[in-house]
């Protein structure tokens, strides 16, 4: 291993850049004669649009125009989609109801833009907001997915009957039914997957300009995928050809899914610029964020697990509604699906699985992916169940998965997915090692003897990463394929610019993928350029999410590699003048076998450009190439998250008192910025466990829309990680990369949760378990240690 | 926010003048209260009167069994201040405990106690040690000040020039947050000043930070956490909110007391 290649703790070559303030985000691009744009928004959950009468505000100073979703309708341009065909049980389509970027007619959420102000500055464009004057008829709402498709409750969209999206399933009822009926030992939960505010640090964004000239239309647009924007964009909304749209998305800082999709801003500062022929800029406000960023979650669960008598799982059968919000988000309905049903095996052989879900709308912001995306929801139904049954049979949590583990693969499980490979006792193994299992009764009894409660829990996940086999995301109803571009551009100097498809917001992308160049070609890290964001460079890409880059994103950059290799070992053996088959690649050097006769890579690389020494009617000069790269499999990073929490039975504070994270992600190119990938998803799983509460109250008013009533977590939240590896290598890519990007936060909830109830020796406790809650389990148990 | 005009006064004479003289206008001291109220337009003062440029509103002063902290005295100063430390370590903990470093540097102790957030820390201590809030006209007691959820006895042009704290003998403030905004969910200040014992609670009041005459009376037998073992306070009055219903609050008023009292004794 060199000190900067595959397997080095390369410090992140981004990180100079954003910790002095030079990062560039869409927020920092200003346009010659740009605009701002104000949405006005419903401040209604649900309402009939009567009347919005603008004439006061278009007559304020600085105020171009004034726009409203009728003169958007005007234009008939195309509805926001969801991308990804879900089919219900008797085989109906998905009911998706029209999203028109400026509603028209009918607000369905608090934050539903109604109308529009630009102005030359922004205070101005708030000034003329507060003129315009809309007439609502206030409708009854409903926020509560469980009551969504209940009869009576207030139909949000005539498209979908019952609120209801989709009734989805899968695995075979008949077994599943069968089996839970021969069952020596059945464990039942019921639990809420709350909802969850992304949150990223960086608000989105967007400015649009329009060049009559050319009628080129240009977005920057905090994006995870511009690539897919642009195409949304031009072949659903129909605004402008894809190639008279660029799409830049700069450096993005933060995702975790919320900007995968495509929101109504960025459609409406272009549609704006082009009619009123000036840039228009918008920047979410906090307060704009907790509203319209796309939330994350919110599934109500009913779930059985089946046990024999020797404590082998017979089968599991789960109903789950999940709520989609008012419209549906660009992956909204494949998250609760497939990204969800197919990980309920987890680690185990279940030879029963059946899956009901229920898809519904409600008077809430739209729901779709956020780390972890439907795999920390399957992870949490597995995980707690399996951590209660232990409980319930009397046997020692980590036996019982034990016994249940599978151990050899490839395995097919009952929902789909084929486990490639893995050594789930292995990571356990080395966990309970790590974390002192075995001291747990000693720490136990110290916390007592100090009136504290104490608990353990454990999260033995898997996930499913490396979206996807483009033909099985066909089969499965993705509207796109879900391969990777690379191209890699080598300069005369042997320097490189690698443009990908991929896109980095916080991964380190810029780092890691110069080490994999810089270990393949023998160059340094510092001469690798990584190009991204931008569809007028990079010819096109699905962008970062799912943890798809490395397994992905990188298996595409490996393939361009070998065509580079391919074709600098032709030149070098005209210019060594040998025959190419004795030419070795190695170490930033070619050789010819056999001999001390070599060419270094820049001697190559020059020689490429000059051409000189070798027939072009042959080998084409330069050296550059691409390479699409479609998986084969999906890749399947899992381990085992302990936790252990000490709850102060006073107050009901939970105290994260140790967390052991032992990963298998396969290959592992840089560990310092894995380690912090999962420091970041653990965080952002506890933050589920213990602290964000998205309360919404029954007239659909977020009651949790800023940081005094919505808690992030931080830093004093969390205790110092163990953190270490087991490796397995994943089989399907060339680098036998998994990912690592979600793990943390698919694990995490699982196990903080297991912990608490261990501690307080009940089951019934939702998300998050603030003070309060705890303390309300205690009141009700009479475990409280003093009544006051 | 809306466009305001911006005054810098140099003397306490001009800014009172200013205040008299406009009377929408609003005294900015740290900014971070009033500031955020401006930038999503829930308040639109048509002037602003900085307090900054005037000399002698920061510092701290101990004379003889009383500590004076100046209306514009940052929060991170009372913290690190070696006389606070001394005189009342208490009252630098609890400087300490509000907020993040970049509120502590801006946020004052003038503002916190002229805005009475029925959640902030500073209206505890002062209520909690039965401080004296001076300001340009007069002096008021601490328990005359405080009169209702963000509201204080302060008159229009009136502005708060220090607080003067007495020594006491023994205190301690036990401050349970809000996981959210880290304000306090209940906060409990208790102070023994010879024979004047104080149990100030911010946080759960619905009329802003409030005394608990019952544990002031229990601990006036015996100054020690057994002495208010089993005493309650009722939840009626208190707040309820998606964070501590009114129950839960009144339970944290009595496990923070006790704890605070022990943590007063050393023990
Ligand atoms: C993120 C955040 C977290 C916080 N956490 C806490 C916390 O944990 N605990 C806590 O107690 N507080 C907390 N605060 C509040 C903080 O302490 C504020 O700074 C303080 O409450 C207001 O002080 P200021 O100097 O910023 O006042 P300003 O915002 O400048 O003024 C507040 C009000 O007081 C008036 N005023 C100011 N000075 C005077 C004066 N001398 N005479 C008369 N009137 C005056 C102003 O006109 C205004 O109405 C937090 C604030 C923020 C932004």
């Amino acid at each position: 291993m060199s000190a900067t290649g595959i397997g080095a703790a390369v410090r992140r070559k981004e990180d100079h850049r954003f910790i002095t303030g030079k990062g560039h985000y869409t927020d920092d691009v200003n346009r010659p004669g740009q605009a701002a744009i104000y949405f006005i928004r419903s401040p209604h959950a649900h309402a009939k649009i009567k009347k919005i009468d603008t004439k006061a505000a278009a007559g304020m100073p600085g105020v171009p125009a004034v726009f409203t979703g009728a003169q958007f309708a005007e234009d008939k341009l195309g509805n926001l989609i969801c991308g990804w065909a879900v089919f219900s049980k008797d085989g109906s389509p998905m009911k998706m109801a029209p999203h028109a970027a400026i509603a028209a007619g009918k607000a369905n959420y608090v934050g539903d833009a109604v109308a529009v102000v630009i102005a030359d500055t922004l205070a101005q464009a708030k000034d003329a907001a507060e003129k315009v004057v809309v007439d609502y008829e206030v409708l009854p709402a409903v926020v509560d997915p469980a009551k969504a498709a209940a009869p009576g409750a207030p139909l949000i969209h005539e498209a979908a009957p019952n609120n209801t999206i989709y009734n989805w399933h899968i695995g075979d009822a008949d077994t599943t039914n069968a089996a839970l009926k021969n069952a020596k030992h059945v464990t039942k939960l019921e639990f809420i997957n709350n909802r969850l505010v992304p949150n990223a640090m960086e608000p989105r964004a967007a400015i649009a300009e329009y060049d009559a000239g050319s009628g080129n239309l240009t977005l920057w647009n905090a994006s995870q995928n511009p690539h897919v924007a642009r195409l949304v964009i031009a072949a659903f909304v129909g605004m402008a050809p894809e190639n008279k749209l660029r799409v830049i998305a700069p450096d993005v800082g933060g995702g975790f899914g919320s900007k995968i999709f495509i929101y109504p801003e960025e459609v409406v500062c272009l549609w704006a610029a082009r009619k009123i022929g000036r840039p228009v800029k918008w920047t979410a406000e906090r307060s704009e964020s907790f509203i319209t960023d796309a939330h994350g979650r919110d599934h109500v669960t009913k779930a059985q697990m089946a046990f024999d008598g020797e404590g082998k799982i017979t089968a599991l059968k789960v109903h789950t509604t999940a709520n989609i919000g008012a419209y549906m988000s660009t992956f909204s309905s494949a998250i609760p699906t497939f990204f969800y049903a197919p990980l309920l095996s987890g680690q185990y052989q279940i030879p029963h699985i059946y899956c009901e879900v229920d898809a519904v709308y409600t008077n809430t912001v739209p729901v779709d992916a956020y780390r972890g995306a439907g795999r920390p929801e399957a992870t949490f139904v597995v995980e707690r169940l399996i951590e209660v049954g232990a409980r319930e049979l009397g046997v020692e949590p980590p036996a019982l998965r034990r016994r249940n583990f599978v151990k050899s693969f490839p395995y097919q499980t009952s929902v789909a997915f084929l486990y490639d490979t893995g050594d789930f006792d292995a990571s356990l193994q080395k966990a309970l090692e790590l974390h002192d299992y075995k001291g747990f009764g000693k720490r136990k009894r110290e916390s007592e003897r100090l009136g504290k409660l104490r608990g353990i829990g454990f999260s033995t996940y898997i996930e499913a990463c490396g979206a996807a086999p483009s033909a099985i995301a066909g089969q499965l109803g993705a509207g796109v394929g879900l391969w990777e571009s690379a191209e890699v551009r080598v300069n005369p100097t042997g320097s490189v610019e690698i443009l990908t498809g991929s896109h980095a917001h916080g991964q380190g992308h810029e780092t890691t993928f110069a080490q994999l160049v810089a270990d393949r070609l023998g160059i340094s890290v510092d001469q690798v350029n990584i190009v991204h964001g931008d569809t007028d460079k990079v010819q096109f890409g699905m962008g970062t999410y799912g943890s798809r880059s490395g397994a992905v994103g990188m298996s595409a950059i490996v393939k361009a590699l070998d065509k580079v290799e391919a074709k600098a070992k032709k030149i070098a053996a005209h210019l060594l003048e040998a025959a190419e088959a004795d030419i070795v690649f190695k170490d930033g050097k070619f050789t010819v076998a056999g001999t001390d006769k070599s060419a270094a890579w820049g001697e190559v690389a020059l020689g490429a450009y000059v051409a000189h020494k070798f027939p072009t009617s042959e080998i084409e000069p330069g050296l550059k190439e691409g390479a699409f790269y479609d998986p084969t499999n999906f890749t399947f990073p899992a381990g085992c998250h302990i936790c252990e929490v000490e709850i102060d039975p006073d107050t009901g504070a939970t105290t994260i008192v140790g967390w052991t994270a032992v990963d298998d992600f396969g290959t592992v190119i840089n560990p310092m910025i894995v380690e912090g990938q999962v420091h970041g998803g653990i965080a952002q799983g506890v933050g589920q466990a213990l602290l964000e509460h998205t309360v919404y109250d029954d007239k659909g008013q977020l009651v949790t829309g800023s940081y005094m009533d919505y808690a992030m977590p931080r830093a004093d939240n969390l205790p110092s990680f163990k953190v270490d590896m087991t490796v397995t290598k994943c089989p399907s890519n060339p680098l036998g990369i998994k990912g690592c990007g979600e793990a943390g936060a698919i694990a995490a909830p699982a196990a903080v949760m297991n912990a608490i109830t261990n501690a307080l020796g009940t089951e019934v406790i939702d998300m998050p378990a603030t003070p309060q809650a705890v303390w309300a389990v205690l009141q009700r148990s009479g475990k409280a240690a003093r009544a006051a | 926010m809306y466009s305001f005009t911006f005054h810098r006064p140099e003397t306490l004479r001009q800014a009172a003048s200013l205040l008299s003289k406009n009377a929408d206008a609003k005294i900015l001291a740290g900014g971070h209260m009033l500031l955020p109220t401006m930038k999503l337009r829930l308040a639109n003062p048509p002037q602003l009167i900085d307090l900054s440029r005037i000399e002698g509103l920061a510092g701290i002063q101990q004379s003889g069994r009383s500590l004076a902290i100046g209306a514009m005295t940052r929060h991170a100063d009372v913290h690190a201040s070696p006389v606070v430390q001394q005189a009342i370590p208490v009252l630098a903990k609890l400087a300490g405990m509000i907020g993040d470093p970049a509120v502590r540097h801006m946020g004052t102790i003038g503002g916190s106690i002229a805005n009475n957030d029925p959640s902030a820390d500073y209206p505890a201590a002062c209520l909690g040690l039965g401080a004296t809030i001076i300001t340009n006209k007069r002096r008021i007691a601490a328990d005359d000040f405080f009169t209702g959820m963000f509201s204080t006895a302060l008159e229009p042009a009136e502005i708060i020039t220090k607080v003067s704290f007495p020594v006491p003998k023994k205190a301690a403030y036990q401050k349970f947050r809000n996981q959210a905004s880290r304000y306090a969910l209940v906060g409990v200040f208790v102070a023994k000043r010879g024979s004047d014992i104080r149990v100030a609670v911010t946080g759960a009041g619905s009329n802003g930070v409030f005394r608990v005459k019952a544990f002031e009376e229990a601990l006036k037998k015996r100054f020690a956490p057994k002495s208010l073992e089993g005493l309650t306070v009722p939840a009626t009055g208190l707040n309820g909110d998606i964070h501590g219903s009114a129950e839960y609050r009144a339970h944290l008023i009595a496990v923070l007391a006790r704890r605070a009292v022990a943590e007063a004794v050393g023990k």
